[in-house]
């Protein structure tokens, strides 16, 4: 032991710079990841004053005036703070309560099918959507449900049905993004727990069946809790991410006749600040909306460590 | 005994019914785009629901590719879908080996900064002006850059590249290789199960580029090919396709925007069988999540 010590103590001397020099080149290899960040995600992170400034492009950062928490105070007396609070939110508990369990629902069966080419037909087939872009399911949607030559209509007012509108219609909107939600990931969700369930020791289904237990009551005493613990963990981080809708989905469904409840965070800083050319107050906005996401994040995360050996992050 | 066998059997029969059932209504929208696409178009507007025609016909392909901006906006995605890939792959695996070695030093304070990027953004408007001060918009290689790699794909690879031992390295510094040429010789050939699993979902995420082309590419001779679709399909704006040869007859718009639909999902299903030798395996690193 003592020969080692000054080796090792030896090994940790030389400066930061040193070390760098005698793997010069694996520092190399990580430069133009670590421009990257750098460029795309850290120097961004500057641009963040503008919230507090009265910025304006020709004058740019340097000279534009300051102004404190101005444009906060306008945002939370703005009557569209209250709505796109009240959207986001909707939308993400929508989410919550009937796209969530479904994954589960769906492994759950497809643990159960016996034909290995059965199932894996069936998985082929409903993991495809999520590969699928935003533009392509907006697209689908229209194709099928829009009220003049969807689909959908064309057969309802050939049987003598009225036609609906299902695209236009605020009180159903955020129901038609949770169903294109579940259309494009409902199936992609199940890998998680199938994997979970592969787990499973198979002797403990033998000892069920012993007991004169049924294929429900072995799903529902073996392998539900056998996933619960991913339930959990993919439950509390659905709750750190509640600020989180898809931007691209709502932004390609809105229209004016569902402004009322299609606008969201994301979608009011595009529109008011790309579109209108409010930078500062649309970076605060933008900015309130990533304080509070990371907030939820970080105690989703602590929630999860609790629940969980492992944890998250 | 025979009551429970035959009640197993029914449940059997059930569950496998209930899972069909949503194979279909998952695969119909696809199905049916891809079957009116090749309609011909008169047939089309006479019946209200085609299921099979009787009557194939490309019209609709052959329209669409005579326009001057369809095929050049799937050439902007062919570009972004393999040069984009290409860069990525090279980026984020580099990055992503050299944070597995343990001597490089500061690795753990640059992970927690890749790993603050994921929980932190600042926001659509400073990436929009940054952008704007790098001289970059109206150019494709904004779309490239922004979207090169993320914390998320770095942490996972890293988590790959934690399987090969250093021992290997030493080796190959031995042998006269420094670290750049060993990790090009040696590293990166035994990384090609992770490389092929990475790369087709970078593909995959390039080729449905939308928003940064959106916010960043104003040109329209610039537009991949999802914001064509978006324009053409659901601002449904006719100029968007140019100029087109005025001896050639649309057909209906609907078979139209169903052939583009179809052109657009085709790489992805092309690229699908390979996918999926790679991705539940993908997925699963995803949601242990670092």
């Amino acid at each position: 032991m003592q020969g080692v010590r000054p080796a090792a103590s030896k090994a940790a001397s030389p400066g930061l710079w040193r070390s760098i020099v005698k793997d010069k080149y694996l520092y190399m290899l990580a430069l133009p990841g670590l421009l990257y960040f750098l460029i795309f995600k850290y120097l961004p992170m500057w641009g963040i004053l503008i919230a507090f400034q009265d910025y304006s492009p020709f004058l740019g950062m340097g000279k534009s005036e300051w102004v404190g928490l101005e444009h906060f105070q306008r945002f939370f007396s703005n009557p569209d703070f209250f709505m796109l609070f009240r959207n986001t939110m909707g939308i993400s508990l929508m989410n919550l309560f009937l796209f969530f369990p479904l994954p589960i629902v769906l492994s759950l069966l497809l643990n159960e099918v016996r034909s290995e080419l059965y199932k894996r037909t069936v998985q082929s087939i409903i993991y495809l959507p999520h590969f699928l872009s935003w533009v392509i399911i907006a697209s689908l949607s229209f194709m099928l449900l829009s009220r003049a030559d969807g689909v959908i209509n064309q057969l309802l007012a050939a049987f003598g049905f009225e036609r609906v509108d299902f695209l236009t219609n605020p009180d159903g909107f955020w129901l038609l993004l949770t169903i294109q939600s579940i259309w494009k990931e409902a199936g992609w969700g199940t890998i998680v727990f199938l994997a979970a369930m592969a787990g499973v020791n198979p002797q403990l289904y033998e000892a069920a069946r012993m007991d004169g237990a049924n294929r429900l009551r072995q799903m529902w005493h073996i392998t539900l809790p056998a996933i619960r613990n991913v339930i959990v963990i993919l439950l509390i981080l659905r709750l750190g991410d509640i600020m989180e809708v898809g931007f691209e989905q709502v932004f390609l469904m809105y229209n004016g006749a569902v402004s009322e409840v299609g606008e969201v965070f994301d979608t009011y800083v595009y529109r008011v600040g790309v579109q209108q050319g409010e930078f500062s107050y649309s970076t605060a906005v933008g900015l309130f909306k990533s304080l509070v996401g990371l907030a939820l994040v970080l105690l989703a995360n602590s929630l999860a460590k609790r629940f969980g050996e492992e944890g998250v992050y | 005994m025979p009551s429970k066998r035959l009640g197993d059997r029914g449940f059997q029969m059930a569950n496998a019914a209930v899972l069909g059932l949503l194979s279909i209504v998952t695969a119909f929208p696809l199905y049916y785009v891809f079957v009116v696409s090749f309609t011909d178009p008169i047939e089309y507007l006479q019946k209200p629901l085609v299921l099979f025609p009787e009557r194939w016909s490309l019209a609709s392909y052959s329209y669409l590719l005579s326009t001057p901006a369809f095929p050049k906006a799937l050439g902007v995605s062919a570009f972004l879908a393999t040069v984009g890939t290409a860069c990525s792959l090279i980026v984020t695996s580099a990055l992503a080996f050299t944070l597995s070695r343990r001597r490089m030093r500061g690795r753990r304070l640059i992970q927690l900064c890749i790993l603050f990027t994921i929980l932190f953004g600042p926001g659509i408007i400073p990436n929009y002006l940054l952008i704007k001060e790098l001289s970059l918009i109206n150019s494709i290689w904004s779309v490239i850059l922004v979207s090169l790699t993320s914390g998320w794909y770095v942490i996972l690879m890293r988590g790959f590249y934690d399987g090969i031992p250093e021992e290997l390295d030493e080796a190959a510094a031995i042998d006269g290789c420094n670290d750049i040429a060993s990790f090009f010789r040696i590293i990166l050939p035994l990384s090609l199960p992770a490389l092929a699993a990475f790369g087709l979902f970078f593909a995959v995420s390039f080729w449905n580029q939308y928003f940064n082309a959106l916010l960043y590419l104003n040109d329209s001779d610039k537009w991949p090919i999802q914001v064509l679709l978006q324009n053409m399909l659901i601002d449904a704006s006719s100029s968007s396709l140019g100029e087109v040869d005025p001896l050639m007859k649309p057909p209906p718009s609907e078979t139209l925007k169903m052939a583009a639909v179809v052109i657009a999902i085709a790489p992805i299903v092309a690229v699908y069988p390979f996918l999926q030798k790679h991705f539940a395996k993908g997925a699963m690193v995803g949601s242990i999540k670092g």
